[in-house]
């Protein structure tokens, strides 16, 4: 789960990583009245879940309060185009108004999972204010890296070590220090899964500050995590995946015709692979879990034909535990209350296929029936092309 | 022959009051696994619906029944203290099924794996089989025939897809592993590489990845370092998956520009091993490779 920077830097202060004032505001006056508190120059800061803001002109820096009217009137209600959002861009609803601070120097802090050895490690470069994963391409050496030991913690003299490393000096290095301890204190209490500052700002009045913050959490921890999960904005997402989640279905939207419903999401992302491979494009990852019924098919269904681009449906089952019969049913029967026009393919291998298979066929409902991967994946190309392929 | 489990596994289940337990628990004994004690806390002192009897704790149920494996069908709130449990207890191997543990969970139980003798399969893992002779998890066993071919997997239905080629091929298997869709596993492709090659009993080896992750890259790594001499056929899932995004599975996320399939298909080629396009593919690959 994301959060919005605002959020994000509220978590911040609470566990004492040290940020700009600011306020949140969802209106032209909220900004104003903001910026009045503040008094000065002021930053407004679209706050949308993608990265890339500045560049897409989501964040202007504003000398005074009048201006920051007129300013967060543009920005608000704007729909923000980045390298993350996809050409249509994020309508921006909540903007940050933050006190604008004169910068020395931009730095980098971040906590990711080391998967290779599955611990976190917590990470600093003196390369701030730019994308981390171009650093790391680049001039790996500029980032410096340490390791937290599950049980131990992040102790003091690898913070020191990091604080030196981003050539910190005299107050600054003691900054440093309590930034980074607080910042793995609220990565630990909040299960979060990522945090990044960037950038890590020194002032010119030797600050140390988060001018920027990032934090994902753990989706698996949010069951612990009440107050986090009330931080969640659902128009920042996908209508169809947050719909999908109120059914536990897995669901993420791609830009192809063919739609694909599959169980298990290993063999989801194969049947993506295959129907590219005979040409077409799949139109979204659904995985509907191990225990397929009638209910959970017919939601699948309703999901994948609200995306207007679907010109043919795949299913593709392997029957384990969940016989295929049973699960062929709920096809029949979603089919008989969901209308759909596009041509269907099923596929369904494992326990009991072959009595799905007559089941199928004597629905009298228009089924492709399919047998191997490979000739489900080459009719359903062949029904969205209109039989060319 | 095969790895890790076998005729002799005496196995512990833990969580066996649970729907997914108990239903489980049937099966595998249907199967022909040996299973020994199911620990459900609080309710020791019982027998289970097979008449296997229940144990408050890991400790007293390896004790009495003779067991040296568990299998996990705890909740995912839950599930990485009872790992914690076998792993205190000493158990041989852990086998967990459940999807959904935190991650930091995982952190501590990857720690206390480290300085113990005990293996971890999974979590978030349909589990361990050597056909014909012992099945811990929830895959079909019908699908599966004994035979020489080592299955290594990070997905579930997936793996059943492949193991099901082999098969209708008349190709078996001597163990296959489901290794699990979680950012941190007990065992990885490389762990289970190396066990597979001092099992004489296994010819070939299959390994079905997934976007994610370096763990194909590292398997590769060895495989090219060592001079592994079985033939390996692999299929790596998620070409067509969008970076960023978690593919239904914790771990199966690009992010950062790595771990995309393209880059693992090319290391996993670059090793020499036998990579497929098509996921249609596995089992008539296996076939040329060992003709």
């Amino acid at each position: 789960m994301k959060v919005h920077e605002y959020q994000a830097k509220g978590i911040f202060s609470d566990f004492g990583v040290p940020i700009p004032r600011g306020y949140p505001a969802f209106s032209v006056d909220e900004a104003e009245e903001a910026a009045r508190k503040i008094g000065g120059r002021v930053v407004v800061k679209a706050q949308i879940h993608a990265g890339g803001r500045g560049k897409g002109g989501g964040v202007k820096l504003v000398d005074s309060p009048d201006d920051v009217r007129r300013v967060a009137g543009e920005i608000l209600g704007m729909r923000l185009v980045t390298h993350q959002t996809g050409p249509d861009g994020q309508e921006v609803q909540r903007i940050l108004i933050e006190e604008a601070k004169p910068i020395a120097r931009e730095l980098y802090a971040g906590i990711v999972l080391d998967r290779t050895n599955g611990k976190y490690v917590l990470m600093v470069s003196t390369e701030g204010g730019v994308e981390i994963e171009k650093v790391a391409a680049e001039t790996p050496e500029l980032i410096v890296k340490e390791w937290i030991e599950p049980g131990l913690g992040l102790q003091p003299y690898q913070t020191r070590k990091l604080a030196y490393a981003l050539k910190l000096e005299g107050e600054q290095v003691k900054q440093g220090i309590k930034c980074l301890q607080a910042l793995w204190r609220a990565f630990e209490a909040n299960d979060c899964s990522l945090m990044e500052i960037n950038p890590l700002v020194v002032t010119e009045d030797g600050e140390v500050l988060a001018l920027d913050a990032k934090i994902n959490f753990d989706d698996n921890a949010l069951f612990r995590q009440p107050d986090i999960v009330g931080l969640r904005d659902l128009s920042e997402e996908n209508p169809q995946e947050v719909e999908a989640s109120k059914y536990n279905l897995n669901y993420i939207k791609l830009d192809g015709n063919v739609g694909c419903m599959v169980n298990g999401a290993g063999l989801a992302m194969a049947t993506m692979d295959i129907i590219k491979l005979h040409g077409g494009e799949p139109a979204n990852f659904l995985d509907v879990g191990g225990v397929a019924s009638s209910d959970t098919v017919a939601n699948g269904f309703r999901l994948l034909l609200s995306d207007a681009n679907v010109k043919g449906v795949l299913i593709n089952i392997f029957g384990g535990i969940v016989r295929c019969d049973r699960i062929a049913q709920g096809i029949i029967d979603a089919l008989k209350e969901v209308h759909v026009e596009v041509p269907v393919v099923v596929r369904m291998e494992g326990t009991n296929a072959p009595e799905a298979r007559k089941l199928l066929e004597a629905s009298k409902l228009k089924f492709i029936v399919a047998q191997t991967l490979e000739d489900a994946a080459s009719k359903a190309v062949a029904a969205v092309t209109g039989g060319q392929a | 022959m095969s790895i890790l489990v076998n005729n002799d596994t005496r196995l512990i289940v833990q969580g066996i009051t649970g729907s997914e337990g108990s239903f489980h628990t049937a099966q595998m004994i249907e199967y022909g696994t040996q299973v020994v004690a199911g620990v459900t806390p609080g309710k020791g002192g019982q027998k289970d619906g097979n008449g296997i009897p229940i144990f408050n704790t890991v400790a007293e149920a390896k004790e009495a029944a003779g067991a040296n494996t568990s299998v996990v069908f705890v909740p995912p709130a839950f599930a990485a203290d009872a790992v914690m449990e076998s792993i205190g207890a000493d158990l041989d191997l852990v086998v967990c099924i459940t999807e959904g543990i935190p991650t930091f969970d995982m952190v501590r139980v990857n720690r206390a794996l480290t300085e113990s003798n005990t293996r971890l399969i999974g979590p978030n893992c349909p589990g361990i089989i050597s056909p014909g002779q012992c099945k811990i998890g929830i895959m079909p066993g019908f699908i599966h025939t004994p035979g020489k071919v080592g299955v290594i997997s990070r997905s579930g239905t997936l793996t059943y897809e492949a193991v099901y080629q082999l098969t209708e091929l008349g190709i078996g298997q001597s163990t296959c592993i489901g290794i699990g869709g979680d950012p941190i596993i007990g065992s990885t492709f490389l762990n289970l590489l190396q066990l597979f090659a001092g099992d004489t009993g296994t010819e070939a080896l299959v390994l079905i990845g997934e976007i994610g992750g370096s763990a194909e890259e590292e398997a590769a790594a060895w495989i090219q370092e060592t001079g592994f001499s079985k033939p390996v056929v692999a299929f790596v899932a998620g070409r067509t998956a969008p970076p960023g995004r978690r593919m239904g599975h914790a771990g199966a996320i690009i992010s950062g520009g790595q771990g995309t399939a393209q880059s693992k298909m090319e290391t996993l080629q670059a090793a020499g091993i036998e990579v497929c396009d098509s996921p249609a593919r596995i089992g008539e690959t296996v076939k040329r490779v060992l003709a």
